[in-house]
């Protein structure tokens, strides 16, 4: 009966963030700060309540509590128990589960730092993020109840899933469950939802703070920003970690030799992560020059409602096939709330738009500045592509009643140049100078990366494959590369003139003095490996498929796979594996054997299949196994050699090092506070000093 | 000066328009072992599998998909071309086994729109910095703080700089 | 907006005034097509396949090149499957289909196979294979299955004798629960 605690755990968490929303709203009109702080109280206590039946619900899927029904979905006796466990985000009930606990794990820890300051705004912080809460602990209670039970009527066809004994019926306990689908069963997939999950829910905070300061009037100043800062930084890692694990998962599970293939769930992803990285940088430009207010307040509401709009095309099927059939509550309700919360938010920042003037003064064209407007221009731009390419199906199949598809082909035709241009921003950016740079500075600086760059790309795809648009996008990665490392070494070679510090001290000192800028840069970098990986897999893939009888080898590039045999044998998890033996040369030279395989999951009656791969830094020669003869005596392969992959993972590594050296905080730092306009120069604290 | 602008922006063009040129080599109609398993990708690439979500044809492991792989190769050895075999697929199981959305009708809307939409947004950029530019030309008209000693400037310039 | 203080007024020029309000209207007007669309997106994914008013007409062409249309076959009770020759399911009801037509074929009864998207090798095969004398033809660009808004496959519908639908079978169909089906449509009396 443990099962009873997390509903009742539940239930409790729900009244609380309901109250909160209340309390906390209704507290902030008034000025009754009493209710504010028991909202705060409420709003802390969720937490623990709901981390309580969380709890209850992997207990259950560990111990295989098969009386209830979502255990009974995701959780079978043959899985490992820790796979039992990740079946907390396996299915829908969970997920929604898991994702009103995030939300309420980040609202609490926001509530405990940041209470005392910006006291002003917390009545609303706190309505705002806890109606969102609200709603997905009402949506877990009422809709997706993980804590339904089977139930078994009498005289009835199929069971009934109810949270309460219905009448003349007996209680079910099947004997084992269907278990997660096999697709899930990987270290990207187990890690990929919590990720995802918490870079969009962590955009709760920031959105909350906006709303917060439009509600206050406190968006006149950029407080609101200072505050979220971190909080946005944290979100957006976790998404980017989020979609890089996604990847990996493709690259490894779904077997066609890709990593990213521009489906409507990577795409609904995508689309907050671009605009919240427009918003990282366009704060900036708040920050320093007091300009784009009104720019960041759209920035965020985007970016949330976005994140709103991604899950609910996905969850609800919105936008997909004839197989995603979901004709559940949740669709209506979380209808109701994506349009409350977009109707609601662009209101309030109607009714506030004139408060947040900014003046918005531009020196010259070759400036910093122009670099950022221009910078969240492109984002938009790529939001807005694959925004029209996700939904064109549906409106196309509105207006003319025919069904199309939207393919990768659209997307990389339709972002790729505005990538590209984007990237040469990303190299030239840093060098420009707020409000105006000297044209011959700017030439001083960027011929030598500029040469260097066409130089090396010319080379290296001259060696490795003559094709205009290899080497193209060969120069874009080594451009901006060079720019950006020209940054660190002119860093270096700085406070090794000035100060005498030996180059490794300089470079360590140079990013502990000023980690913001430089962990963007390093993240800057780690976007160009990852960029790196997008154009080898767009322009140097080299694919091949056969069929060979044993002895006999393909051939694709200077690689030679051998096919040996097959076999067969039972594996982990309830699965049958049946394997290729193959060996893998280059020019005549053995390097090793690879298995790629094909495991068939018995009770799920699907099979998965895993390629055998060859991992270079450079290359990674990916081989699977598409079919085979009865006999066993021939099979047919098909073959990726797929170049610089690898760095997009290890473009993802970096990038987590730079957010945390960008995200770090030190005390005393003081951070760039000035606002460069010349009312602003009176009041400040040098000008008051002399 | 304008003109090598202007050359050097139409090579930038040709070298993107060159991205999407296909560049591999298949076996051509006529020759041995003709149609091979890649030219069957080559054409299944470019199709969706019409009863799984969103998976491409080339990679579909259902056996439907595998069916129609294979009657992408009899019609291949029948000598159809790869438009024939593409206009068969649309006309038999609609315009959504289209990877890439067809550039006639309502459907050219997909690749018009965002393009108006770039070149929109790229004017609105320009315009909003334009005047943006403008607005400094009118706060300078303001007599600029006479009363701020030059060094003190120099050293706020100064802490800027490094802060930065 | 009339009510403004007068030095905001002088400080609002009327174009950027305009322009604002242009810029309201444009955005929710934005926000709220963005919001039926998705609606109308869930409508769709929501409904199951259509099970009542009268059926949607269609002509289809079978592998032998006959022709039939729905609304020529009215005063007969119809049924209509969907199937195709990769779905394992539709093997299990293919015999008893075929079976059915046989005892029904004289009694004013009609059965038309819809092939969903399917290879013509596999479909004849899949034909021969449990002998289907029925009217079976390929749905030509899917359209006859977005008329009926189909799940999957098989499912089968079931129209009246005056036109209409008389509900669907989502899945395989087991004797006897086609036989009563039909039964009970030709037991049907008008007036």
């Amino acid at each position: 009966m443990i099962a009873d605690i997390g509903l009742i755990t539940l239930t409790i968490a729900f009244i609380f963030t309901v109250y909160a929303t209340f309390a906390s709203a209704y507290g902030g009109w008034r000025g009754r700060w009493d209710l504010v702080e028991s909202a705060r109280n409420a709003s802390l206590l969720a937490f623990p309540f709901l981390t309580v039946s969380v709890i209850v619900i992997v207990y259950s899927l560990y111990v295989l509590d098969f009386s209830l029904a979502y255990v009974y979905d995701v959780s079978s006796q043959a899985m490992s128990p820790f796979l039992r466990m990740a079946a907390l985000w396996g299915g829908q009930q969970g997920s929604i589960l898991f994702w009103a606990w995030m939300m309420a794990g980040f609202v609490a820890a926001v509530l405990l730092r940041k209470w005392e300051r910006d006291r002003e705004m917390m009545p609303y912080f706190i309505a705002t993020a806890m109606l969102t809460t609200a709603f997905f602990v009402g949506v877990v209670l009422f809709i997706t109840n993980p804590f339904m039970r089977l139930w078994h009527i009498e005289g009835a066809a199929e069971l009934t899933q109810a949270l309460f004994q219905p009448a003349n019926s007996m209680p079910y306990y099947p004997e084992d469950g269907g278990g997660l689908n096999p697709l899930l069963r990987h270290f990207g997939m187990i890690g990929h939802p919590p990720t995802t999950y918490l870079g969009f829910t962590g955009f709760v905070i920031p959105f909350s703070f906006a709303i917060a300061a439009l509600i206050t009037g406190q968006s006149r100043g950029d407080e609101w920003i200072r505050t979220t800062r971190r909080w946005t930084l944290v979100a957006w890692i976790f998404l980017s970690i989020g979609l890089i694990l996604g990847g990996r998962w493709a690259y490894d599970v779904l077997g066609w030799g890709g990593f990213w293939g521009w489906d409507p769930v990577e795409n609904a992803m995508l689309m907050p992560w671009l605009t919240g990285t427009a918003f990282l940088h366009s704060v900036m430009m708040t920050e320093k020059r007091g300009m784009m207010k009104r720019w960041n307040m759209v920035l965020i509401i985007l970016t949330y409602s976005l994140a709103l709009f991604g899950t609910f095309i996905t969850r609800t099927g919105v936008i997909s096939s004839v197989h995603a059939f979901t004709k559940s509550a949740l669709g209506p309700a979380f209808f109701a709330f994506i349009g409350l919360t977009f109707i609601g938010s662009v209101t309030i920042l109607y009714l506030r738009w004139d408060t947040l003037k900014s003046e918005h003064t531009l020196e010259s064209f070759i400036s910093r500045e122009s670099a950022f407007v221009l910078q969240n221009m492109l984002f938009l731009a790529i939001t807005f592509v694959v925004f029209w390419g996700t939904i064109f199906p549906l409106i196309s199949e509105l207006v003319t009643g025919i069904k199309i598809t939207v393919g990768p082909p659209y997307f990389q035709k339709a972002t790729g140049p505005l990538f590209f241009v984007l990237v040469i921003l990303m190299g030239i950016a840093p060098l420009l100078a707020w409000r105006k740079q000297a044209v011959r500075t700017f030439g001083k600086a960027i011929w030598i990366p500029f040469i260097a760059s066409l130089g090396i790309a010319g080379i290296w795809g001259y060696t490795h494959r003559m094709h205009p648009a290899s080497i193209l996008g060969l120069w874009l990665v080594t451009f901006s590369l060079s720019t950006t490392l020209a940054e660190f070494w002119k860093g270096v070679q700085a406070r090794h003139a000035t100060r005498g510090e030996n180059p490794f001290t300089a470079f360590i000192n140079l990013i502990g003095r000023n980690h913001r800028r430089y962990g963007g840069y390093i993240i800057h970098l780690s976007v160009v490996l990852i960029a790196l990986g997008f154009i080898g897999d767009a322009n140097f893939k080299l694919e091949t498929q056969g069929t060979v009888s044993s002895g006999e080898s393909l051939t694709i590039g200077d690689y030679q796979l051998q096919f040996e045999q097959l076999r067969a044998y039972p594996g982990s998890d309830g699965r049958e594996i049946i394997e290729a033996v193959t060996t893998l040369s280059q020019d005549g030279e053995v390097i090793r054997t690879l298995n790629p395989r094909r495991d068939y999951f018995t009770v799920q009656q699907q099979p998965v299949t895993v390629p055998g791969v060859y991992s270079t830094p450079g290359k990674d020669v990916y081989v699977l196994l598409v079919g085979w003869d009865d006999s066993g005596q021939s099979a047919t392969f098909k073959i990726y050699v797929n170049s610089f992959i690898n760095w997009v993972w290890i473009g993802g590594l970096m990038m987590i090092v730079g957010t945390i050296i960008a995200a770090w905080n030190t005390p005393g730092q003081r951070e760039a506070t000035y606002v460069l306009k010349p009312g602003a120069l009176t009041s400040h604290p040098l000008l008051q000093e002399s | 000066m304008r003109n090598i602008k202007r050359n050097l922006f139409l090579v930038l063009l040709a070298l993107i328009a060159s991205f999407y040129a296909a560049s591999a080599a298949y076996a051509q109609e006529g020759q041995p072992g003709y149609p091979t398993d890649n030219d069957v990708n080559r054409i299944a690439k470019k199709l969706y599998c019409p009863v799984c979500p969103n998976t491409p044809l080339d990679v579909c492991e259902t056996k439907a998909c595998e069916d129609w792989r294979a009657q992408i190769r009899d019609q291949l050895s029948e000598g159809w071309s790869e438009q024939q075999v593409m206009d068969y697929f649309v006309a038999q199981y609609g315009e959504r086994v289209l990877a890439e959305p067809q550039r006639k009708g309502f459907t050219s809307l997909v690749w018009f729109l965002p393009l108006t939409a770039v070149l929109i947004g790229t004017g609105v950029v320009y315009e909003i910095l334009r005047s943006w530019r403008n607005q400094k030309t009118a706060t300078t008209a303001v007599p600029p703080l006479p009363e701020i000693p030059k060094e003190l400037l120099e050293k706020i310039e100064r802490e800027i700089r490094e802060l930065d | 907006m009339t009510k403004l203080p007068l030095n905001e007024q002088e400080v609002q020029s009327p174009p950027t005034a305009d322009r604002k309000r242009i810029g309201v209207i444009i955005t929710f007007a934005v926000i709220l097509t963005l919001l039926g669309l998705l609606a109308w997106g869930l409508k769709k994914a929501q409904a199951g396949p259509l099970d009542n008013g009268l059926a949607p007409d269609f002509t289809i062409t079978d592998f032998d090149g006959r022709t039939a249309t729905l609304s020529e076959l009215r005063g007969q009770v119809v049924v209509i499957n969907f199937w195709a020759s990769w779905c394992p399911p539709c093997r299990e009801e293919a015999a008893y289909l075929e079976e059915t037509w046989r005892k029904y074929e004289d009694k004013g009864v009609v059965f038309i196979g819809v092939d969903y998207v399917d290879t013509e090798k596999e479909a004849l095969a899949y034909i021969a294979e449990f002998d289907i004398t029925y009217l079976n033809g390929p749905d030509i660009g899917t359209r006859i299955s977005q008329a009926y808004n189909i799940q999957g496959v098989p499912e089968t519908f079931f129209v009246a004798k005056n036109g209409e639908l008389r509900g669907v079978h989502i899945g395989p169909m087991k004797s006897p629960q086609l036989d009563e089906k039909i039964e009970e449509l030709l037991a049907e009396q008008y007036p």
